[in-house]
């Protein structure tokens, strides 16, 4: 029971969720808000006390110490989406579907948290199909929007797409190894054609989740199209959760054919990195433009990924809990701004300090943690995915990284010189953002300058770590 | 505690007081504040070093602290100071100081200008301080990023462009530092142990040569970038052009610094071999930056541009002298960092004075300044006569010890190329000289200038402080050099083996 902990209880709440809105008359759904947060609230803070781990159902699901440290900073995540997403949802539009909203939310976390602490591929897929499923619906959130209901169904293809390529791979596992349990599949990769082809297959499927290029061409519109706040749960908690388990899988399940994959990653990630950032730097609409910059960093967290040890785990975990602070105040920012002035591109954001000046310096801090700049958290999360990818002696590799930095560092400072630079007529006039907003960018901002240099996270990160490789 | 730490603590502790004042006035005055214990702090430091000295006190590294941050990466914050850096933090808070007083009169955002430019200082001061390559390539990012809004805010001119070009061109010199230090990272453990970042113990290694040879030109070219080295310097003369008085100061007399520290503290230090065998690569690379830089300066006729070229050329000579290997040559370019950071910083200073009330930089708009502005016009003939060298000024005193140092080296080549820097001398008078010519002498060629007054308080305090400075070191050079020279030593050992 105790093992399962974050599954059971999210799906309480859910169910909790189901029962209130059957009786909830119709006005007055937007009741639920508050309880639905301080419910998640109260699971996150749960998740955080320690208790035991291991496996349950013969080896299907199992958990160990990073495994629940992953899941907390998902709900960490999560619960920060979910204040930024309040403003949103009392819009007048929304108010039928409030719990809606929720429901969905919560169970492709708990797909999540399943695929994450998954024992075997069937387990694996299971949670995968979890997550993505109620996604399409919450990209399609705004129904009445075409762009919306355009992203829903592009997600929803590309899902299915990914998923049966990802299946295929799969099943070419089970037919050369005759298993599905992770722990029995590992002894018997030895790298034949077939298994080969396979990984091949088992990694497009994974890339179309994580957005690596080639695989990422549906990432910018339906960041785009769907409502803000899905946008940013999308790029952070989905795109964390599938590098999670992608890198534990690498580096037990297929750690016999590293000499590969370690092939595949190189290119996959010079690629990701700088197509991302090439976009990126075109980009007018803030959602796009957040959109190409997360499949950059996308690249850059593969190069954590090379750096195949427990340095390389420690990294990737490391750096995807910086990501989803930087990431989510950045999206905050936007889903504020976009909620109350429906302005989302960068011209519109001329002369923002002026009159916003906190709004702006958080998104600065935001970008900043983005591009690595120190003192916030970014800079370390970086420094130390180059560091993992310099120790496998990948120095060229480390330089082209590192150079894409300052390629993004440009786009990056194109929002700043937008927001402090430029003057504008009609800027966006002053307002004051709700509480639950102000909350997630407090929190975000608390992360981004304190997770870097206060350097016991990476080591409680660290010492897990160990456990898995 | 250790008294270096104060160096960061101070400006941060500014920037708390300033954010949490109201209006302008308040703002400058708080910053002044500040800066002046800083200012105090590093008098303290010089003269408490001086005092270790004398009392016989031979530790390498003096004021060492090292405490452990990342365990796990052995990533440590060490700090600690050697007679040069001491020198550095000396020039650092001097020119902060003058720059705060140069930019009184700021008066759009003036809380998030100082906010920025003492941020930018607490950059330099703790990449002078550390000993550490981590906290010093994070000190080093943490010094440029500030520069973005400093100038793109506050600039003149295409300042969103300069500002651009410089913060990319300069982060770009920090992506070759990066992969430098991490090579240096991953062999720092050939004998055995963790792998380290701390300058001393990669300094106790004698890395092969091969991975030296490999390193090497990322961390050269890397701080070369910021200490303008042909052909990366062309951030230089848009930037200074398009800063803000303070701006430019800060950057041309401390932050093109950075440049030189790194190359000689990181590079020349820990790759010695790589440095003797490619040092002729950069030996002719630095000429090129001395004599381009002068002779680009002629050319030109806004003021600012003019003191930027001139700014190539001098951090040239720096460069230059530290390739050149043996003593007096290092001696000479660490006193050069120290006098070009003083002279620049009042340059520009003068020059910010000047445009606010000519409202123009094009040397040849003006004449006949000395006669209304008499105190300004007098300290930038001042500065004049110490860039191009004049005895008695802290310029003759570092570039007779680089030549002089040049030229012991007895082969033709760094004969040849010392011949052709110190051709730079010259060169430099001819434009000195034809600005103030032009400028000051003569007869006052438009109505406006009858009317303008001469310094107030605050800009005599910042010019006067920095022309102390220039006189100090001219008149009475041997406490600094011996107290560089020092510094230098561990530096020389590894050179020689090397060379040997």
């Amino acid at each position: 029971m105790l093992i399962m902990r974050h599954e059971l209880l999210l799906v309480l709440i859910t169910v909790i969720l189901l029962l209130v809105e059957l009786f909830l008359p119709a006005g007055r759904k937007r009741l639920v808000i508050l309880p639905a947060i301080l419910l998640f609230g109260a699971v996150t803070a749960l998740g955080f006390i320690p208790g035991p781990a291991g496996s349950l159902f013969g080896g299907m699901y199992c958990t160990t110490p990073l495994i629940l440290m992953m899941k907390n900073i998902l709900s960490v995540g999560v619960f920060i989406v979910l204040l930024q997403s309040v403003d949103w949802l009392r819009k007048e539009e929304n108010r039928e579907k409030i719990s809606e909203y929720f429901l969905l939310l919560f169970s492709t976390l708990i797909g999540m948290m399943y695929m994450i602490s998954s024992g075997d591929f069937l387990m694996f897929y299971l949670g995968l199909e979890l997550a993505t499923i109620p996604l399409a619906a919450l990209a399609a959130f705004e129904r009445f929007k075409e762009k919306s209901a355009e992203a829903g169904v592009k997600l929803i293809f590309i899902s299915a797409l990914s998923s049966g390529v990802l299946l295929y791979g799969l099943s070419m596992i089970y037919g050369t190894v005759g298993t599905l349990y992770f722990s029995d599949v590992l002894g018997r990769i030895d790298g034949s054609a077939l298994q080969i082809l396979a990984f091949i297959f088992f990694f497009a499927g994974m890339a179309f989740k994580i957005s690596i290029v080639p695989f990422h061409l549906w990432t910018a519109d339906v960041y785009e199209g769907a409502p803000v706040n899905i946008t940013s749960y999308l790029s952070v908690i989905s795109k964390g959760a599938a590098v999670m388990i992608f890198t534990i899988l690498l580096y037990t399940v297929f750690a016999r054919i590293t000499v590969l994959w370690k092939d595949v990653i190189y290119i996959t990630s010079i690629l990701t990195m700088t197509l991302g950032n090439l976009f990126a730097m075109r980009q007018q609409n803030l959602k796009r433009f957040l959109a190409f910059s997360s499949i950059a960093q996308a690249g850059f967290i593969l190069l954590g990924i090379i750096g195949q040890s427990q340095m390389g785990m420690t990294t990737v975990v490391y750096f995807v809990l910086i990501y989803i602070f930087s990431n989510l105040g950045a999206f905050g920012v936007v889903s504020v701004i976009a909620n109350r002035t429906g302005k989302e591109t960068i011209d519109e954001y001329d002369g923002l300090y002026r009159t916003n000046p906190k709004l702006s310096l958080t998104m600065m801090l935001a970008l900043f943690s983005l591009a690595g700049i120190p003192p916030v958290a970014g800079f370390f999360g970086k420094f130390f995915l180059f560091t993992a990818a310099a120790k496998q002696g990948l120095y060229i590799l480390v330089l082209i990284a590192v150079l894409n930095t300052i390629i993004s560092l440009y786009y990056y400072l194109l929002v700043v010189k937008a927001m402090f630079l430029n003057r504008s007529d009609r800027p966006i006039e002053y307002f004051k953002s709700d509480g639950y907003s102000r909350l997630g960018l407090i929190l975000c901002i608390a992360g981004i300058v304190v997770i870097g240099i206060v350097s016991p996270f990476y080591e409680w990160i660290n010492q897990y770590a160990f456990g898995i490789y | 505690m250790n008294i270096l730490l104060l160096l960061i603590i101070i400006p941060f502790l500014t920037i708390i007081g300033i954010l949490s004042t109201k209006g302008n006035r308040q703002a400058r005055v708080v910053s002044a504040i500040g800066m002046t214990f800083q200012l105090i702090t590093a008098a303290v430091i010089i003269l408490w070093f001086l005092a270790e000295r004398r009392a016989g006190n031979t530790a390498e590294i003096l004021f060492a602290s090292n405490y452990v941050w990342f365990e796990t990466l052995n990533i440590r914050f060490a700090i600690g100071a050697d007679g040069v850096s001491v020198a550095m933090i000396g020039l650092t808070a001097m020119v902060i100081f003058a720059g705060i007083f140069a930019s009184w009169e700021v008066d759009d955002l003036p809380r998030e200008f100082f906010t920025s430019l003492i941020l930018l200082s607490s950059g330099v001061f703790g990449f002078f301080i550390s000993l550490d390559l981590f906290t010093m390539f994070m000190f080093y990012e943490l010094a440029v990023i500030p520069m973005y809004l400093l100038i793109g805010i506050w600039g003149t001119g295409p300042r969103e462009y300069s500002a651009m070009k410089l913060t990319l061109m300069l982060m770009g010199g920090s992506a070759l530092i990066l992969v430098g230090l991490l090579g240096l990272y991953f062999n720092s453990n050939l004998r055995g142990g963790p792998y380290t970042f701390e300058i001393l113990e990669i300094a106790k290694q004698h890395l092969p040569l091969n991975i030296q040879l490999y390193f090497f030109p990322f961390l050269f070219v890397g701080f070369g970038v910021l200490g303008a080295l042909y052909p990366f310097h062309t951030w230089s003369p848009d930037g200074h052009a398009s800063a803000p008085t303070a701006v430019s100061m800060l950057h041309a007399g401390v932050l093109m610094k950075l440049g030189g520290y790194g190359c000689y503290r990181v590079a020349v230090f820990l790759l010695p071999d790589a440095a003797h065998k490619l040092a002729w690569i950069f030996l002719i690379l630095t000429t090129i930056s001395v004599i381009y830089g002068a002779l680009g300066a002629v050319w030109q006729k806004d003021l600012k541009y003019i003191n930027a070229y001139s700014s190539v050329s001098h951090c040239g000579l720096v460069l230059f002298a530290i390739l050149m290997f043996n003593e007096t040559a290092m001696n000479g370019a660490i006193m050069q960092m120290i006098s070009h950071g003083i002279m620049t910083a009042l340059f520009f200073a003068l020059i910010g004075m000047i445009y606010g009330r000519t409202h123009t930089r094009y040397v040849d708009e003006m004449a006949g300044l000395m006669k209304v502005m008499p105190f300004l016009a007098v300290a930038y003939v001042i500065g004049g006569l110490a860039s191009l060298g004049l005895p008695g000024f802290s310029g003759f005193v570092a570039e007779m010890t680089i030549f002089i140092g040049a030229f012991q080296n007895a082969d033709t080549f760094h004969r040849v190329a010392t011949i052709i820097a110190a051709s730079s001398i010259v060169v430099t008078a001819v434009y000195i000289l034809r600005v103030v010519g032009m400028m000051l002498y003569g007869k006052i060629n438009d109505p406006h200038y009858e009317q303008i007054t001469d310094a107030k308080w605050y800009e005599r305090l910042s010019a006067g402080s920095l022309i102390f400075g220039i006189t100090a070191i001219g008149i009475a050079p041997l406490w600094l050099s011996s107290m560089i020279s020092e510094g230098l030593g561990p530096v020389l050992q590894k050179l020689l083996l090397a060379i040997h």
